[in-house]
């Protein structure tokens, strides 16, 4: 670990002001895992837990403002989004384990790192080091010809195919959470699909935040009305393992037809996937398997499977499957 | 259970007895290597190298030299008072027989290369990071596919004409089998705090065995044994990684010799994955004929271990194969195949876990070709002597094991057509494999101390891994003398004591208990030879071999009390009030104590034994529980049952077996160390990376131990536990994968990407 100094800032207006240069700290379960690792070497940290920035609320319009530093574990139990946002809990937990759900925050989640093992081994450069373009821009990716079963298949580049570990953005991404940002520049809302970028030619840019900027909360949209939601994890053990393909469904059925679907898959793309594909091809149909498969098909049409992740691809269309099963249910 | 409802005397022995140091690890008492300090002391940090195979060109340390704290920068050149080891002209081993930085080569990724000491931790490590070393890489092989070795491949065991029975077959199997390197994961790293005070070294370690240990490190410091003592009171588990000294040891008492300071080092988990051993891959090709109606004509194993480049590590996986079953016509070959890894090291079950996996395996795939269910092929293969020394079994109850697990898990309900049960909404399998481990009585001293203070010690230069060796010695004073387990102190874990076994081989407890049985025994008979002898006693002028003692008192024979419940671990209540207590004899005598030291003779060295194959056996039946749909794979039963002699501890006995079945569950479903193939690295250096079971994976487990003893390992009939928890379990979850999916994994571990090739789907 790199030397660094410390801050700790009381309120948004003082994070503000000590943001040049610095990089916040809420939870720290990734950053400070990755400054053990050298992998980010920050001069100055500013401690954000005190920001009173850790409330649930019911907006007017009936949807829910969750502040920035809301842990995971809080979120997760939280009776209105038991209630009204089931996806939600249960993506979170299905992520990590209670110890770091109690530490991580909803900011923090957001911004969660790959675990691609090329990507926290720092030493780039040296015989032994490996490129790494998320982590030093230019250096390539190691990881395309190595060992790469738990690398993305969908939103890669030859640049880049780490795949986004994060299991609540999947189920923000089906909710159609705003992302609410205060930062040199004042205040400002992003659109969660246009939160995280694709890593495109510049893996090293991961979202759409500006330097100096913080997230400050997280709105969800009201729920929608006699809708269903689901999260389901496949993953190689049974707790504390992450992603090998998610899929988060949002769906309302009338008269048998589906009549409402967001659907967002975890652990197969660079980015929290939200499959717009998988919509369009259910969108108005008859919720049966038929056009579940038919689903899942669309949305893996342009998987791009590297040398050991080939099963994700299939692996990815029965969670879908299963998951539109589950989200459409009658019973 | 209550330690006031454990049985009394001689009862305890078998019964389930709590640890006797389990509250000093509750409560964070109990120390652990690293967990020593001492004033002046400084922390060493080890620096890895970054390539797999070449040269270092240079290495530039002017900077760490430099930077606040530092004291020491060690590195090839800059090492002192380190020599070789040469483990096959000693009665050591060692892991690693290089001596740390003795030259400019790399032979494997994170090799120590250089070392930094410092006053702080922290300060030590910055240091490390800032060392700048350059390297001439070459390509390492880390390859994983070892049909590529054209060297020696030594014939063992053969009998009869495999070849030629092979051929003429009526029904055969060829199949290869293959384990991946798997990595020792104990929750205690590895460490080192050495400490140097002119003349000796002592050397607080995680070892499993403290003897070894110091005379490895005598020859690598080049110092007399006398000058080297090594404690290891508390080991947080081994698996066999902590079996032999490691480079971190000579690092730390080489820097404490130089500075004449204390030093602690301590190994993290990513270099735990390179550095300190590890179950080295093996590739298994098993080839087996049989006649028409199931009897085995011939087996051939042929197997490739790969090892590191300078030490010479087989993975026995043929030693099971010449005595499980009956066969006349058997050859196992054996091919070491190197590659730029660190040492192997042994793993828990080292040989039999990967052996049983391919030999089980292909027994199950054989059956299957015989139409013949899995359990009566067995049967009908049983061994009544061992065919491969030609002797007969001390005691084998193999049979037993595998129709008492087939009850227990209701194989007659099996049917064996893949996808063929079902059970709320999920496919079942059913699957089995068989488990062996040799067994021996190796050498032990012991020496047991009645104390004025009315307390017994008993001293060991043994140690506990975790597993109960301080509560088994504390069982048997217990049980020869009734004196309370809490006035009972066992002294282990330091070299200094009377010479004891390494705790390796599952063969600590058949070695320790004639030792501390015959020292208490020795002790008792000078007591009551005292006690008959002094004027004052009341027992003056009766014959010694008329008294005894009881509940910790000397008394009359016919005094004593029946077998009760309700004493032995609390001395607050007193059951007898006969006689008089042993510390009144000693006092009477006005002595210090009585000691007494027992020896236990090796089975090697003892014709009876040597008339004997000695071996224990078990067997598991494995049921998982399999979703096509979402292609998810669940163990959800494994029924153990174990032939081991007789159990001492039955407490710690099943806590043991418990842990073996979850870690062969780990290694059949999660465990795999890859390499880099470019750099060499041990990729997955990490428990997010590297997965072994968490308890959501775990299934119902049933442990039975059948409990027949084997006197021909020693009087108590008990022949050692550990290891055979571990073998045979994956054969039978694979063979239970088969059952529910119909895919055959012979290549572990099982992963979704076989799994998802699976054509069993819903009806």
């Amino acid at each position: 670990m790199e030397t660094f100094s410390y801050v700790k800032a009381p309120n948004v207006e003082k994070a503000l002001a000590s943001a040049d240069g610095a990089k916040f700290i809420a939870g720290g379960t990734t950053l400070v895992d990755l400054m053990k690792l050298y992998v980010e070497t920050p001069k100055t940290l500013v401690d954000i837990n005190l920001l009173p920035l850790d409330k649930i609320e019911k907006l007017p319009d009936g949807g829910l403002r969750i502040g920035a530093m809301v842990r995971n574990s809080d979120l997760a139990w939280s009776e209105e989004v038991k209630k009204s946002y089931p996806v939600l809990s249960e993506a979170l937990l299905s992520g990590a384990s209670p110890q770091l759900r109690n530490m991580a925050t909803t900011g923090g989640n957001l911004l969660q790192r790959t675990r691609c093992m090329y990507f926290r081994e720092p030493s780039a450069g040296t015989p032994g080091g490996y490129g790494c373009n998320k982590r030093t821009p230019g250096t390539g990716c190691a990881a395309v010809d190595g060992f790469n079963r738990m690398h993305a298949v969908l939103g890669t580049s030859d640049k880049c195919i780490a795949t986004h570990p994060s299991d609540m953005c999947v189920a923000m991404a089906a909710l159609e959470a705003v992302i609410h940002v205060e930062g040199p520049k004042g205040k400002r809302t992003i659109a969660f699909a246009d939160f995280h970028k694709l890593p495109g030619e510049t893996p090293h840019i991961e979202n759409a935040l500006e330097a100096g900027e913080l997230i400050t909360h997280v709105d969800l949209p009201k729920p929608v009305e006699g809708a269903k939601s689901t999260y389901l994890k496949l993953r190689d053990r049974a707790s504390y393992e992450f992603a090998l393909a998610s899929a988060a469904v949002v769906a309302r059925v009338e008269g048998g037809h589906i009549r409402y679907i967001r659907v967002a898959m975890g652990g197969v793309g660079t980015k929290p996937w939200r499959s717009r594909e998988a919509e369009a091809a259910l969108m108005g149909k008859p919720a049966n398997e038929a056009a579940f498969k038919a689903a899942a098909q669309a949305a893996l049409a342009k998987a791009k499977p590297q040398k050991d992740n080939a099963f994700k691809v299939e692996l990815a269309k029965r969670c879908l499957v299963r998951s539109l099963k589950t989200a459409t249910a009658t019973a | 259970m209550a330690m006031d409802t454990l049985p009394h005397a001689a009862g305890i022995i078998g019964a389930v007895v709590p640890r006797i140091d389990g509250s000093l690890k509750t409560t964070g008492t109990a120390r652990y290597a690293v967990d020593h300090n001492f004033p002046n002391l400084v922390h060493a940090v080890a620096v890895q190298a970054n390539i797999g195979k070449g040269r270092i060109r240079s290495l530039d340390a002017s900077a760490a030299e430099k930077m606040p704290g530092v004291v020491l920068v060690m590195h090839h050149g800059k090492i002192d008072n380190v020599y070789r080891f040469y483990p096959h002209e000693s009665d050591g081993t060692i892991s690693e027989a290089r001596p740390p930085f003795s030259d400019d080569k790399v032979y494997y990724w994170g090799q120590f290369v250089a070392a930094v000491v410092a006053e702080t931790l922290e300060q030590a490590k910055a240091a490390a990071a800032s060392i700048k070393v350059e390297y001439e890489a070459e390509t390492p092989d880390v390859k994983t596919d070892l049909s590529d070795f054209d060297g020696e491949r030594p014939e063992s065991w053969k009998r009869g004409d495999p070849d030629k029975a092979l051929a003429s077959a009526a029904i055969t199997l060829d199949q290869t089998y293959v384990t991946p390197v798997e990595t020792h994961n104990p929750m205690e790293l590895h460490g080192t705090v050495a400490v140097w005070d002119g003349e000796n070294y002592t050397l607080y370690e995680c070892t499993q065995g403290v003897v070894n240990h110091r005379v490895v490190m005598s020859q690598v410091l080049g110092v007399p044994r006398e000058n080297v003592r090594i404690i290891s009171r508390f080991i947080g588990s081994g698996f066999g990684g902590k079996l032999f000294p490691w480079p971190q040891s000579s690092i730390a008492a080489s820097a404490a010799r130089t500075l004449n300071r204390p030093v602690k080092i301590s190994v993290d988990r990513r270099m735990m994955f390179s550095n300190t051993g590890h179950r080295p891959h093996t590739q298994q090709r098993i080839r087996l004929g049989a006649t028409q109606d199931g009897k085995l004509t011939a087996i051939r194993h042929d197997f490739f271990t790969q090892t590191s480049q300078l030490d010479d590590f087989v993975e026995h996986c043929g030693e099971q194969t010449p005595f499980l079953y009956s066969c006349p016509n058997l050859v196992v070959t054996t091919g070491m195949v190197r590659r730029n890894v660190g040492a192997p090291a042994p793993m828990r079950g080292p040989g039999a876990v990967p052996g049983l996996f391919a030999l089980e395996s292909a027994m199950n795939e054989l059956a299957e070709k015989l139409k013949m269910d899995p359990v009566e092929f067995r049967l009908k293969n049983d061994a009544e002597r061992d065919e491969g020394k030609n002797l007969p079994f001390s005691s084998r109850h193999l049979k037993e094991c595998w129709t008492t697990g087939a009850e227990k898990i209701g194989w007659k309900n099996r049917t064996p057509e893949p996808g063929s049960m079902r059970r709320n909404g999920k496919f079942t399998g059913l699957g089995l494999g068989s488990a062996s481990w040799s067994a021996a009585r190796i050498p032990c001293t012991a020496s047991v101390e009645l104390c004025p203070n009315g307390r017994v010690c008993v001293r060991c230069a043994t140690q506990d891994i975790g597993t109960g060796t301080y509560t088994i010695f504390a069982q048997v004073i217990h049980a020869a003398t009734g004196v309370p387990l809490d006035r009972i102190d066992v002294f282990l874990g330091d070299s200094s004591l009377p010479e004891g076994p390494t705790s390796g081989g599952s063969m600590a407890t058949s070695a320790v208990l004639p030792a501390a049985t015959t020292a208490t025994n020795s002790a008792v008979t000078r007591l009551l030879h005292i006690a008959a002898s002094l004027p004052d006693s009341p027992f003056h002028g009766m014959k010694p071999e008329n008294l005894a003692i009881s509940n910790g008192r000397v008394m009359q024979k016919g005094d004593q009390q029946p077998k009760v419940v309700g004493v032995s671990m609390n001395s607050g209540r007193q059951l007898s009030a006969n006689g008089i207590p042993f510390e009144e004899v000693l006092k009477m005598a006005n002595l210090s104590g009585i000691t007494a030291t027992g020896k236990t003779a090796p089975s090697f060295e003892d014709p009876k034994a040597k008339q004997y194959s000695l071996h224990s056996y078990g067997c598991h039946f494995a049921e998982v529980e399999w979703e096509p749909e979402i292609a998810r794979l669940r163990v959800s039963r494994v029924v153990s049952v174990f032939d081991c002699g007789r159990i001492i501890n039955k407490g710690a006995g099943t806590n043991q077996m418990l842990g073996a079945v979850v870690m062969g569950l780990g290694m059949s479903l999660f465990e795999e160390t890859v390499h880099d193939h470019r750099t060499g690295q041990p990729i997955n250096n990490n428990f997010a990376d590297y997965i072994v079971p968490t308890i959501a994976d775990l299934p119902d487990l049933d442990i039975t131990f059948l409990d027949y003893p084997d006197y021909i390992v020693n009087e108590y009939g008990a022949r050692g536990i550990g290891e055979i928890g571990m073998a045979g379990v994956a054969p039978a979850i694979t063979d239970a994968v088969y059952n529910a999916t119909g895919v055959r994994v012979r290549e572990l571990p099982v992963r979704i990407e076989d799994l998802l090739k699976s054509t069993i789907h819903e009806a």
